[in-house]
């Protein structure tokens, strides 16, 4: 009996060891219809980590006719980007979760995913960059918020600019050509922030004006700290705009890492990042719009009812009430931005939404690291997903930048946060001169008010 | 008895072997609950412990095997070596199955512990029935 087990464990070893050499197949992995393949779990997890060096001389590559350039360098970890009014851009920088190590495997992934982030301490604060003369560069560089907890979500309504901490909604009154906010921030609401697995807050605005929309991250994978530490997690929250009163707008999205309002619709779309360890072709990380009331999935099913084992106990009632996201980006990628493009932008890039992609852990391959632009049609997703700044991995396996935020500048400039080189990139159609923005009125801001 | 005397060694092994392979089976045991009782619950605390308890388990299991592979050298029993080299293994197995998220770990979790405590509690009785022999009672 002893010699039957040790065999069977031989047997099994070897079949390990091949299976964690396989590289994950070829899939479609797009659009509305992904393959899914069966839930495959190997002995460890596949865990292919971003070996980082330098940009040195150079830059992400961009389509012809488009040019990049970096607008700014050395922050603090910026993740998210807002294009005010007068085309200055504030990015929030930081770095926020205090999940404790629960499992053995908590303190060594965490190490080992720890190699493939910057060392480099958050910034905590939000970071105003101002182009006075609309040349393309960016000459001005100056906290305008700081002592924030790891903002994260940006949005404006009318003279107001809200952000999403790791812990709470807070706002800031803004004149136009301000460079450093006149006061504190006014808390708005707290956000649930117990643990926070998945800290990082999106944040949207309604097209009226009358809410914002406050994407909350799931505290696990897949309830590995419990259901109740699920409690106000994975979910999307409609927040008043003037009361900070709340309400469960949507619900099951694992980790809604960024927000957009629709221009003409006003209909809000989600990128959201779904579970891991299930095998390099699930789940598909997903571009959705998000529908009132609805429910999509996590933890109990994945891209609608296709049920995850590793719930127990399992709800047959909700995976039957559960919807099928939009358009699939590929499993892994690591969605962290979205942003509707404008007219502006040109080209095949004129209708569509720019999304970034922070790239894997949990795939060998690796996927992601590159911002791609999905093109819609009729106010719906239509074609492949089409690459639009890549080269932030190169093929010797090294890793010069992760994109995280993505934000369409109207006057036709994409800008892309870079949370592992520190830096901000822009992208602009070369055909066309920087279009001039226009002076701030004031350049110093004003006495206290 | 008289079975085991007979491939029990001539000597004991030393107190220091005695006390970490003592270790082991309360460890590996232990871990078994904490499966059973995430099996029964769904309570996920108990799957947490079980990781933990392993960890602990492989910890005095490498040592105690240390201290065996010295003894066999010194001509103590292989048999026993082999057994708790086994123990090693599966544990080993075991442990890793463990960082599986969830319910991910089930069933494997608990058949793992089933058959790691087996081998554990042979080997702990392997090991020390050589204390009752001889004379020095």
């Amino acid at each position: 009996m002893k010699r039957r087990t040790s065999t069977a464990f031989a047997v099994s070893v070897l079949a390990l060891a091949l299976a964690a050499c396989n590289k994950a197949p070829d899939m479609k992995q797009y659009g509305a219809e992904p393959e899914l393949p069966k839930p495959n779990r190997t002995l460890m997890p596949d865990m292919t980590i971003a070996k980082p060096v330098a940009w040195g001389d150079q830059v992400p590559t961009v389509p012809e006719g488009y040019r990049i350039s970096a607008i700014a360098t050395d922050l603090g970890i910026p993740r998210q980007t807002l294009v005010l009014p007068n085309g200055d851009i504030l990015v929030a920088e930081g770095r926020g979760g205090s999940a404790p190590n629960l499992k053995p495997k908590d303190v060594i992934a965490g190490r080992i995913k720890a190699k493939g982030n910057t060392s480099v301490k958050g910034g905590n604060r939000l970071t105003l960059l101002r182009d006075a003369d609309g040349d393309g560069v960016y000459e001005m560089k100056t906290v305008f918020a700081d002592n924030l907890n790891a903002p994260y979500g940006l949005a404006m309504i009318g003279n107001t600019l809200y952000v999403a901490n790791q812990d709470a909604l807070v706002r800031f009154d803004y004149r136009e050509g301000q460079t450093r906010a006149s006061a504190a921030p006014a808390k708005v609401t707290d956000l649930p922030s117990a643990i926070n697995h998945h800290w990082t807050k999106s944040l949207a605005a309604s097209a009226d004006g009358m809410y914002l929309y406050v994407g909350i991250g799931s505290n696990s994978n897949i309830t590995e700290r419990g259901m109740s530490a699920e409690v106000d997690r994975a979910m999307v929250w409609q927040v008043d705009a003037r009361t900070g009163a709340h309400r469960v707008y949507a619900t099951g999205l694992r980790n809604p890492t960024a927000l957009a309002i629709q221009p003409g619709t006003g209909a809000l779309w989600a990128v959201v990042n779904e579970r891991d360890e299930i095998g390099p072709n699930l789940v598909p990380d997903y571009l959705t719009s998000v529908q009132e009331g609805g429910f999509y999935g996590w933890p109990y099913s994945y891209w609608g009812k296709n049920v995850d084992q590793r719930v127990m106990p399992q709800d047959p009632e909700k995976v039957a009430s559960a919807l099928t996201p939009d358009y699939a980006l590929g499993s892994h990628v690591a969605a962290l931005g979205v942003s509707f493009s404008a007219p502006a932008m040109g080209g095949q890039f004129a209708e569509g939404v720019f999304v970034g992609e922070h790239g894997s852990w949990n795939r060998d391959p690796p996927v992601g690291y590159k911002v791609v632009f999905v093109p819609f049609r009729n106010g719906r997703p239509a074609g492949d997903p089409i690459d639009f700044v890549s080269g932030f991995r190169s093929d010797d396996e090294k890793t010069r930048g992760r994109p995280v935020g993505v934000t369409v500048d109207p006057r036709g400039a994409l800008i892309v946060a870079d949370d592992l080189a520190n830096t901000i990139w822009r992208v602009t159609p070369a055909a066309t001169t920087p279009a001039p923005v226009p002076a701030p009125a004031a350049p110093a801001p004003a006495a206290q008010e | 008895m008289d079975s085991i005397a007979r491939w029990a060694p001539r000597r004991a092994i030393h107190p220091f072997h005695a006390a970490v392979l003592g270790g082991v089976l309360p460890l590996f045991l232990g871990a078994l609950l904490s499966d059973y009782a995430y099996w029964s619950s769904h309570e996920i605390q108990w799957s947490n412990f079980a990781a933990w308890l392993l960890v602990g388990a492989m910890v005095v299991t490498s040592i105690a095997l240390v201290c065996a592979i010295v003894s066999a050298l010194r001509g103590y029993n292989v048999i026993y070596l082999v057994v708790l080299a086994l123990t090693w293994v599966v544990g080993f197995f075991n442990a890793l199955h463990h960082a599986r998220d969830a319910w991910a770990i089930m069933p494997g979790a608990l058949v793992m512990s089933v058959i790691v405590s087996l081998l554990a509690l042979v080997a702990t009785v392997m090991g020390f029935c050589s204390l009752r022999t001889g004379g020095a009672r």
